[in-house]
């Protein structure tokens, strides 16, 4: 009993003396496959990642006004270049950690985009989340855009679009591959179709612990999960 | 930049007409009856001030989507199914602002008590006649009270909007929902006129409330 008690005292007293907290800002495509890599993490270095989720352009303004994140995963380049060039991030430390990809859910080909009985089609905010951008170059290269506009629904980012397919909402709807990597019954979008969605990230606040992050997101550890998840490399 | 603010308005102009109707037999019956169950309704009519949007948002887009009863029941009526319509929206802000408006509509009929309904009486008045002609008018700073609640409410309404309505310009893309757009896309000028709007727009309601209700109170 009192070997467990002392055990106990040393957890409490060790714990926090090595193992920090890394605040990780994610593009709600990337929260499945990060929070695996978030465990992975823990258990090779002892640090605790903290995800908050949410759009790329939210993510930003939060960063923008003093967010305390410490690491930024965009699901575009061009936030994290202008944290860089705005001084909000650390110089030199932005890098492509995954190239997204585009899904159309539920069906097995773009047919399902042209038949009468199509009511709704979601698609993220295109203005906000490089995903919708990319479903709208989907719709505008399969020249669907204009005869469909109308049917558009706006998810305010890649989550909730999948959550307005999966409560069956909509009939079908433009999702990231990494939320629909286990479904049967999608269709995966050409590279060809939309503009590559390369993801950045950059290091926000400069720690041993951030840095020991990035390095963990770079190795092959999460490299695997990355891959298994649907991205590109 | 003009649509979300004609949309926002005629969204709240609408809810607040549809709660004036639904809302005044409500509280008439919140403030008069003897039921000993009535408080449980009292309760529910409350919920709305206390739920997070986002949980009536959740419910609501569960309960409305094409699979549901009343999904099904919604297409069979409109066509179609409720999220991401006008129609939806307003039915959601319907039971969004509900309290604002029953609440102080029942603490005026509450207010005046027993005494002036049976005076009516007494005058051969039905009660019909006497609710019209007698309580109405003497609710009349709770009645106004409660509109301008309710369309203020409504007009602020953010999280039921940004979960059952889509973001569709013209249709679903409210004031807030366009600001939030705005900031999102980094346009923070475009934000800052709808955001300064929305605060003068605000604070000229409760100013106006309270002004007008001192006087009503006053001339009494």
């Amino acid at each position: 009993m009192k070997y467990i008690f002392i055990f106990l005292i040393s957890l409490l007293v060790s714990a926090p003396v090595y193992a920090q907290a890394v605040h990780v800002a994610v593009a709600a495509n990337f929260s499945v496959p990060l929070k695996e890599i978030a465990q992975a993490f823990q258990v090779k270095t002892g640090h605790e990642a903290l995800v908050s989720v949410g759009s790329t352009g939210k993510l930003y303004t939060q960063i923008a006004n003093g967010a305390p994140f410490d690491v930024f995963l965009a699901a575009d380049q061009k936030r994290p270049r202008l944290a860089e060039e705005k001084g909000l991030a650390v110089m030199g430390s932005r890098f492509t950690y995954a190239m997204g990809k585009l899904a159309l859910y539920p069906a097995s080909s773009p047919d399902v985009l042209t038949q009468g009985d199509l009511v709704r089609l979601a698609v993220a905010n295109p203005k906000t989340a490089p995903y919708g951008q990319a479903a709208v170059e989907t719709l505008q290269s399969l020249k669907l855009y204009v005869p469909l506009k109308d049917k558009l629904v706006y998810g305010e980012n890649i989550a909730q679009t999948y959550q307005f397919v999966a409560t069956q909402n909509v009939d079908v709807g433009f999702v990231a591959l990494s939320q629909v990597v286990d479904k049967p019954d999608k269709w995966i979008v050409p590279a060809h179709y939309y503009q590559p969605i390369a993801q950045d990230c950059v290091l926000v606040k400069d720690s041993p612990a951030a840095r020991a992050f990035v390095d963990f997101l770079k190795g092959e550890t999460a490299r695997a999960i990355i891959t298994r998840y649907g991205y590109g490399g | 930049m003009i649509e979300p603010i004609l949309l926002t308005l005629k969204l709240a102009g609408l809810t607040t007409l549809i709660l004036m109707v639904l809302g005044t037999p409500l509280a008439w019956w919140l403030a008069r009856s003897q039921a000993w169950w009535k408080e449980a309704i009292g309760a529910i009519v409350a919920l709305p001030l206390v739920l997070p949007p986002t949980v009536l948002g959740f419910y609501l887009l569960i309960a409305l989507g094409p699979n549901s009863p009343l999904g099904q029941l919604a297409i069979s009526i409109f066509g179609h199914s409720l999220p991401f319509s006008f129609t939806g929206l307003v039915i959601g802000s319907v039971i969004y602002s509900l309290p604002f408006v029953v609440q102080p509509v029942r603490n005026a009929f509450e207010a005046m008590g027993h005494k002036p309904l049976e005076a009516a009486a007494t005058l051969r008045a039905s009660p019909l006649d006497s609710f019209f002609n007698v309580a109405l008018p003497l609710a009349r700073p709770g009645l106004l009270t409660g509109a301008v609640l309710g369309f203020a409410h409504t007009v602020g309404e953010f999280g039921v909007v940004l979960m059952i309505g889509g973001n569709i310009p013209g249709k679903t893309k409210v004031l807030s929902i366009a600001i939030y757009d705005h900031v999102e896309s980094l346009e923070w000028t475009q934000a800052h006129i709808l955001s300064a709007g929305m605060l003068v727009f605000s604070f000229c309601v409760i100013l106006i409330m309270m002004v007008s209700e001192k006087r009503m109170r006053k001339r009494r």
